[in-house]
């Protein structure tokens, strides 16, 4: 237990003094990428993990969020209203993708989903009149959270590894909590829950307004660093590229979407400076995990090194006893 | 009212070229529960294929028709590989399907990229077909007709194959109940790399079909993938009446509410699936809900 405390303490400390170890404001700007995607990733993976509910189409409601955002500042009002209108918005979407996707699970549920961030994308895109089309909507400045400027990017590092932590502790006790624990149960036995008389229906949609929650979240941050949000953002492109950081990473574990993020936006923005093909880097990369390590990057890891410990282990032990006589 | 019926005619000829592209969605989807999101990628292959040998590119050149072909067996050779190769491997695991299926996707834009670049590539419409129809004031191309009639001859094949061989009964025994066909005696799993490569092969088809009409550019699979999802929702999975039926509403409201209603476009479109979903989540013709 000790160990996996020190381990917390020493990953804070090194994601804390990022900007003192890593050099150059892209770099910096890349960790803040990094983040505010394990945002959108663990929000994903809230119902895609543990909830076992695949959604194709998350990119659509991180995509009403960043645009509301966007569409409210426009709009000449300030940085609350347009958070929470994000927020409102945001979750408001959600609810309607869990109304009409929960009527189905498994792959019924990954194509409503789909289809339903289509709708959104075809609406940023075609509806030019609120979203301004292929344009897009720019933002003028980032929000001053009490009195903090967070223009500089070493201040937007602090301020999304803030609401980072706040997210992943609140998704550790999610999964901790009764509802959580339910969760899991739904995705694992559904009718054996309902059975014990637990509202399975109610279990997922709560889970995916959580989830709804973290991903408005991401989203804002994210329009908050680009300062510009376009139908690009919102594609299946998008709603796919999360996808793959959940399950890269590993689905339905606590780090396994972090490390899934920082994988994906580490061969988009800083491998696709030295290869041209990076996309097709990106897509080979995810072949070669489902071939290899089908349950993710965390959870494979963690086997390959249990593996190696016994077998460390296993070796040790006879060599010490033999030295010791 | 001449607005109104070369309206008509483009939205059937779409809807032709969608029950190309759906119908072995469709199908894979049926049979092997796999949301199979290459189908668009595989669609755009046979496009650039084609493209390729009908002309410019080789050193020789083919007959339009010739080209087809050899898209067709290049692009459903491809879609064995990966069936037998990499989804084989990944029975029932969702997740694991999602991942390779995207990941082959990225693989075949950022190839398609590579090799015939960023600019949309023009296919000269066969020779034979260039010409028009005169029927009072309106003007009918010849190759939009022609399109109409290859996707009902293959929709007829189809059916043939379907409801009246013995390889088709095997196939419908595999959507309606898989494990009742293994007990049966079917080797499902031969039937799996068949259906696969039948749906790339088809899908392959309607895209070098398509080619002179939409042209080939990059981001065409994504454009495609999305139709070919809301008409298999929309007819019902398994289903090839589904698959017809479906394309043929799809290419209507494709084209009537892009003609009609181009900022809203995309939410006509995908609103007759949320109905269907709401009141037959099966879908119109479908024998299960997915």
């Amino acid at each position: 237990m000790s160990g996996r405390l020190f381990f917390y303490a020493a990953a804070l400390a090194a994601l804390l003094t990022v900007p003192y170890w890593i050099h150059g404001d892209y770099y910096v700007n890349v960790s803040s990428q990094i983040l505010f995607y394990a945002i959108f990733a663990m929000g994903l993976n809230i119902i895609a993990g543990y909830g076992g509910l695949v959604s194709l189409g998350h990119a659509g409601l991180f995509g009403i969020a960043a645009y509301s955002t966007g569409y409210v500042l426009q709009a000449g009002f300030g940085h609350p209203l347009a958070i929470l209108t994000a927020l409102v918005l945001g979750l408001a979407s959600m609810a309607v993708y869990a109304v009409l996707s929960l009527r189905t699970t498994g792959i019924g549920f990954i194509m409503i989903t789909l289809a339903l961030g289509e709708i959104i994308w075809g609406l940023c895109y075609r509806w030019i009149s609120i979203t301004g089309g292929d344009n897009g909507i720019n933002l003028h400045g980032r929000p001053h959270p009490f009195g903090l400027s967070v223009d500089s990017p070493t201040a937007f590092y602090y301020a999304t590894l803030a609401v980072f932590v706040a997210a992943l502790a609140s998704v550790a006790l999610f999964v901790r909590s009764p509802l959580g624990a339910a969760l899991m149960g739904t995705r694992d036995q559904p009718r054996r829950m309902n059975a014990l008389g637990f509202h399975v229906w109610a279990i997922r949609f709560w889970a995916c307004m959580f989830s709804g929650l973290l991903t408005a979240i991401a989203g804002i941050l994210f329009v908050y660093y680009t300062q510009f949000i376009s139908p690009q953002a919102v594609d299946l492109t998008s709603s796919a590229e999360v996808l793959l950081m959940v399950i890269a990473g590993g689905a339905g574990t606590l780090f396994g979407p972090i490390v899934g993020a920082a994988l994906v936006v580490t061969v988009k923005s800083v491998v696709s400076g030295f290869i041209e093909r990076w996309n097709m880097l990106l897509g080979a990369i995810f072949v070669t995990i489902v071939i290899l390590m089908p349950e993710g990057l965390v959870p494979g890891t963690a086997r390959l090194w249990r593996l190696g410990v016994r077998k460390f282990g296993g070796a040790g032990k006879p060599a010490v006893t033999g030295a010791e006589p | 009212m001449t607005f109104w019926l070369l309206l008509t005619v483009n939205s059937v000829t779409f809807g032709g070229l969608l029950f190309l592209l759906a119908a072995g969605f469709s199908l894979i989807f049926g049979l092997m529960r796999i949301p199979n999101l290459t189908h668009g990628s595989l669609f755009m292959l046979g496009a650039y294929f084609g493209a390729t040998f009908v002309g410019g590119y080789l050193a020789v050149t083919f007959d339009f028709w010739i080209a087809a072909l050899i898209a067709v067996v290049l692009v459903a050779a491809f879609g064995t590989v990966i069936e037998r190769f990499l989804l084989r491997r990944l029975p029932g695991q969702q997740m694991a399907q999602v991942l390779v299926t995207l990941g082959i996707s990225f693989i075949v834009a950022d190839f398609c990229l590579m090799v015939w670049g960023g600019d949309p590539v023009r296919v000269d419409t066969p020779p034979g077909l260039t010409g028009v129809f005169h029927y009072g004031p309106l003007v009918f191309p010849h190759y939009r007709i022609a399109v109409i009639v290859i996707a009902a001859l293959t929709a007829l094949a189809l059916w043939l194959l379907l409801d009246r061989t013995r390889l088709g009964a095997m196939i419908r025994a595999g959507v309606d109940d898989p494990d009742m066909a293994r007990v049966v005696g079917i080797r499902v799993s031969q039937l799996f790399t068949i259906v696969f490569a039948l749906g790339a092969g088809l899908a392959a088809f309607g895209g070098i079909i398509g080619a002179p009409i939409l042209s080939v550019y990059p981001g065409l699979d994504q454009d495609m993938l999305p139709l070919a999802l809301v008409v298999v929702i929309l007819g019902g999975s398994g289903s090839l009446l589904g698959s017809f039926v479906g394309s043929l509403i799809i290419g209507f409201i494709y084209n009537f509410g892009q003609a009609l209603l181009p900022e809203l476009s995309y939410f006509v479109l995908f609103l007759p699936m949320l109905i269907v979903l709401i009141v037959r989540p099966q879908g119109l013709f479908g024998r299960f809900v997915p």
